[in-house]
């Protein structure tokens, strides 16, 4: 219990005199780390992949994995991306300086009363709707209670009894690389709350700052059946939730800033028994690899301990995996049913929700990432495409776009999949950030299939609309890059390219006739790559092998 | 101590059928007035000016103080304000309706340039950064704060003696209680350190201590005063409320902090009738000007229990009302006895809560420790007292695990049952009435060792918070202690938002009840009383 015993709690001093704490801003204390990176659960599989395979399990374990099967459930914890927090009119933004974001509500002063931001109702019937959830038409907030120095109020507004929404599932294509396949998982329920602040432990653990940035912003809490039983199922759940929470724009389900957190309960039975065996939690999940890589050791884990006869080391525990040993270590022993004490919260009236409120929202969702799916699928896409292109809702939103524009599906994927995203990874971009537009992805295609232009052209220019923008027409207008069709034209440039190399044409005409590839790339310059090829090298064929 | 020399020149009633008149019948002193519409017109007409008028206060305020106590903390700027309320009037700039008003504000009123500890140690210097809506208000309306008020730590008692800092006297007789957990806001009203002042009102601690100090109490409607900025203690029950020497200043006050918060989800959004201004003056008044009005008397607060004189206090204060024109009957609340360990429950419950955020960790009191548990511990035993520790340990216990449906559920099932019971009540009547308490002010440190006695005090009062109703406590009459009169007051009940039928009533029986000056012995005669 390491974050538990402080020697002492230090506040910025403003804090102490909260009267003057507005009065003055503070600096930067310390440093907050920052990320801009945003995960696609595609880049995540791509680590899991690597990372799995450098895992060091027990080997011995391997072979009796067979005769065991996991239980697993997961927490999952999203923060909503209102403008302000749950209850108050506090902004939230990661990585702010410490207490700069905070107010007498969500500092938890005398005399404050918290009060709903509607945003956080509609956000959680979103996502209840979305999980396929039964809606509660009236719920009501309950107070949590336990003592904290991150909990100002010594107690966290959440629902207990009555959530806002339950009994739904979350639908999942697997990854190919691990052998693909639909999974349906169960949810549990849905229930808003809000978050707490952070505790920096600073100089060498003498003593803990507070910050309450964080205290007060609206999470939701998704709780899933126990319904997976692997690793990989688990983060492609997460990975899953994360694309639904993007989808609907209801947070940033960043895991990097804690945007988006999963607690994951894990117990492993021999095949055929029916009761679940000791669960254990897991924390300190940071990322889906690493979601996915504690679970598969935590097995082992288990499983080793049931084949050397000591289930009975297997207790109900909170685990840390630990990144750097590539392990989970007891973080704190079962210590008794938590007693939170809940009670319906009064200073807040109950939750009602009226059908047409719920209709009204319904019919506003977006397509969701399942419905994309099926979608892009009948639409004759492969497996692999679709998953690539689903999985980043702006990358989903391009493609649509750019469709949408009548361009060809199958072009427009192999154009997104492939140069635009190899050029977003290089330079480490979103399909947001690069200056091309579905529509003049849409306008390219085009211009290659009515043979404005060469695909080798386009290829070029592509990389120019990427990079600085413009448009194709614009482009190839400014860059005379109009493909050459004009025979007569074309001719013209084969006969000075076969008149200005004898020698190569002789060695042709002498049966080298590999050499009339050489021949095109000559004409091809000549023409700066403008002359259509299919014409070029039917003209360059004629004159070849004209006998002269 | 004043007390003991000087005799009460007014009588208790010898029966219920007697007014105070047939004891005094040459000296019938006014009835009430209203010190916010009187002083606004001598300020208007410059017979006296702010400064003048507040210099008056504090000068009482310093004199009575060292033997009240009721106050935690006095202004520093009060002349101040009242030099910016006479440039005012001088420059003949639009007046607030509470322009040059000395308010006491009830410690756990949140004022921001003022501590406000709750009374308790815990928040010893806290200055909050903000003004509770209700001060806000006042303010705008041109009201000066005098200061902060004593109170039992946290609201938790019903004789200000639970306070962290000072034992308030009552104005009456120094050696009593002024009653609580308002009772240094209801003293100094009392004893005219104010001219109006704010209280709270969770069980009863607006009502008992203006019954025990003889002064108007309002607990309004919950819901119809924002608590944002009033330091909860049980937030389902909590309301602010008013205290004043007239109905008509406590109507006004009312009017002026009531309404609507955007920072108080529990506010209410009706509309706030101007209270006041339906009030007769008592010279235009007909003989029977509550004609028609149906009145019922709770039985169950004139039984057993309750101090002899109180009833024939609350009986006259019934026939005064047939006088008037209403029709009096007993009606019978068959879960009134219910409401007091419910409330206990309740209270303790949602305190246990409340209170956790007292942990010396961002403000208050903290007790430096190696380990966080101890620092918890250290602070939190240090600065909360022990009453206040009793009702965590009462309200921690009654949350738990396998002892929520036994107490806290069943005590909400109780609350649902006093709801009803009191809406049946009013169906049939438009106003309720009883005692304030079941006797006058009893001494300092009479119960102080005997919870549960000073609990049994609230069984009044209880009810109507957890049916969330308004409630008057006016002044009615007197009980004979060995040396002094101590003041009586009964309580009027109305269904919710029906502040106006019972500030009208109340007017109406303030104006018309003869013979009886509430005036302590300790300051009528500087007021020439």
């Amino acid at each position: 219990m390491a974050l538990t015993f402080l020697r002492g709690i230090q506040l910025n001093p403003s804090m102490l005199y909260p009267s003057s704490y507005f009065a003055r801003k503070h600096g930067v204390l310390y440093c907050c780390m920052r990320s801009a990176q945003t995960q696609t659960a595609t880049q995540e599989k791509e680590q899991t992949k690597l990372k799995v395979s450098t895992q060091s399990q027990p080997k011995a374990v391997d072979k009796f994995l067979k005769d065991f099967e996991a239980v697993i459930g997961i927490e999952t914890h999203v923060q909503l991306s209102t403008l302000t927090k749950a209850f108050c009119s506090c902004p939230y933004n990661y990585g702010s300086p410490p207490n700069t974001s905070v107010c007498p509500v969500c500092m938890g002063l005398p005399g404050a009363l918290p009060v709903l931001n509607s945003k956080v109702i509609e956000s959680a019937v979103r996502v209840g709707l979305a999980l396929n959830c039964k809606l509660s038409l009236n719920s009501k907030f309950d107070r949590k209670q336990y003592f904290y120095p991150d909990l100002p109020k010594g107690y966290q507004i959440s629902q207990f009894d009555i959530p806002i929404a339950s009994g739904g599932y979350l639908d999942v294509d697997l990854p190919l690389e691990y052998g693909g396949g639909h999974r349906k998982f169960g949810i549990t329920r849905v229930h808003m709350e809000e978050d707490a602040g952070k505790l920096l432990h600073t100089d060498g653990g003498s003593y803990s700052q507070v910050d309450l940035n964080r205290a007060g912003v609206p999470l939701l809490e998704i709780v899933s059946e126990p319904d997976m039983t692997t690793g990989i199922e688990a983060a492609e759940y997460a990975a899953e939730l994360q694309r639904l929470v993007r989808y609907l724009g209801v947070g940033n389900g960043n895991m990097q800033e804690g945007s988006l957190r999963c607690d994951v309960n894990i117990s492993v039975r021999p095949i055929g028994q029916l009761e679940f065996g000791t669960k254990v939690e897991i924390k300190n999940l940071n990322s889906f690899s690493s979601m996915s890589r504690a679970i598969d050791y935590e097995i082992s884990r288990q499983v080793e301990l049931h084949n050397q006869g000591q289930i009975d080391q297997i207790v109900q525990e909170t685990r840390l995996w630990e990144e750097g040993a590539q392990k989970t270590v007891t973080m704190r022993k079962k210590e008794g049913l938590a007693d939170y004490r809940y009670f319906p919260e009064p200073d807040l009236p109950g939750v009602s929700l009226t059908e047409e409120y719920v209709n009204s929202i319904r019919e506003s969702l977006p397509e969701l990432p399942e419905d994309k799916r099926r979608r892009y699928e009948k639409m004759g896409l492969s497996m692999q495409d679709v998953l690539f292109l689903a999985n980043d809702i702006n990358i989903a939103d391009f493609f649509d776009t750019t469709t949408a524009g009548g361009a060809d599906i199958k072009l427009a994927a192999n154009w997104i999949m492939g140069d635009i995203a190899a050029y977003m990874k290089n330079e480490k971009v979103n399909i947001n950030e690069i200056k091309l537009t579905p529509q003049e992805l849409g306008e390219l295609i085009a211009s290659i299939k009515d043979e404005t232009i060469s695909g080798k052209i386009g290829k070029e220019i592509l990389f120019e609309l990427i990079a600085k923008g413009g448009t194709v027409k614009g482009l190839i207008k400014e860059k005379d890059l109009v493909q050459i069709v004009d025979t007569v034209e074309i001719e013209k440039m084969v006969d000075k390219v076969i008149a200005d190399s004898p020698k190569q044409l002789e060695q042709y005409r002498g049966g080298k006739t590999k050499l009339q590839g050489y021949f095109a790339g000559q004409v091809m310059k000549e023409s700066k790559g403008k002359a259509n090829p299919k014409l070029l090298n039917k003209i360059l064929l004629e004159k070849l092998n004209a006998k002269s | 101590m004043l007390s003991s020399v000087q005799t009460p020149r007014l009588l208790r009633f010898q029966s219920f059928t007697l007014k105070c008149l047939h004891t005094h019948p040459t000296t019938t002193p006014p009835p009430p007035h209203s010190q916010i519409l009187t002083i606004r017109k001598s300020l208007l007409s410059r017979e006296i000016s702010a400064v003048d008028l507040a210099g008056t206060f504090l000068n009482r305020l310093r004199n009575t103080e060292p033997q009240l106590k009721s106050f935690l903390y006095v202004s520093d700027v009060v002349l101040k304000e009242a030099e910016e309320i006479d440039r005012k009037i001088a420059e003949n700039e639009e007046l607030g309706p509470l322009a040059g008003v000395l308010v006491g504000v009830k410690d756990n009123i949140c004022t921001s340039d003022m501590p406000s500890t709750a009374g308790s140690k815990i928040l010893e210097n806290y200055r909050p950064p903000f003004d509770a809506t209700a001060v806000g208000k006042m303010k705008k309306c041109g009201a000066i704060v005098i200061g902060k008020t004593n109170m039992d730590e946290f609201g938790m008692g019903s004789t200000t003696e639970g306070s962290g800092y000072q034992v308030t006297a009552n104005p009456w007789d120094l050696s009593r209680v002024p009653g609580g957990s308002s009772g240094g806001s209801a003293a100094a009203v009392s004893a005219r350190q104010c001219m109006v002042s704010l209280g709270s009102d969770t069980g009863g601690s607006v009502r008992q201590p203006a019954s025990f100090c003889g002064v108007v109490g309002l607990k309004p409607t919950y819901g119809r005063v924002s608590r944002y900025g009033l330091v909860a203690y049980a937030s389902s029950l909590d309301v602010i409320g008013c205290f004043g020497s007239s109905v008509t200043d406590a109507a006004i006050l009312l009017h002026a902090i009531s309404g609507h918060d955007k920072f108080d989800a529990t506010s209410s959004k009706k509309e706030v009738p101007d209270f006041a201004s339906q009030f007769i003056a008592r010279n235009h008044l007909d003989s029977k000007p509550l004609k028609g009005l149906r009145v019922g008397l709770i039985r169950e607060t004139i039984e057993g229990g309750v101090d002899p004189d109180v009833i024939s206090s609350i009986r006259g204060a019934a026939s005064h009302l047939e006088e008037l024109g209403c029709t009096v009957t007993e009606v019978s609340l068959p879960s009134f006895s219910l409401g007091l360990p419910a409330y206990y429950i309740l209270a303790s419950s949602e305190s246990s809560s409340n209170l956790s955020r007292y942990d010396g960790i961002r403000y208050g009191k903290q007790v430096f420790a190696d380990e966080l548990n101890s620092l918890y511990g250290e602070s939190r035993a240090g600065g909360l007292g022990s009453e206040v520790k009793m009702r965590i340990l009462m309200g921690t216990y009654a949350l738990s695990a396998g002892y929520y449906d036994a107490y806290y559920k069943r005590a909400q099932q109780v609350r649902t049952l006093v709801r009803e019971s009191f809406r049946a009540a009013l169906d049939e009547n438009d106003i309720l009435i009883s005692p304030a308490a079941p006797s006058a002010a009893y001494k300092i440190g009479e119960k102080k060792n005997d919870p549960l006695s000073m609990y049994a005090g609230d069984i009044m009062t209880v009810n109507v918070n957890l049916a969330g109703l308004p409630a008057l406590v006016l002044p009615c009459g007197f009980v004979d202690s060995s040396s002094v009169a101590l003041p009586v007051g009964v309580q009027m009940i109305s269904a919710a938002f029906e502040e106006e039928k019972l500030l009208k009533v109340g007017h109406i029986f303030e104006q018309t009840l003869q013979g009886c000056s509430f005036i302590p012995p300790l300051v009528a005669d500087e007021l020439g009383c």
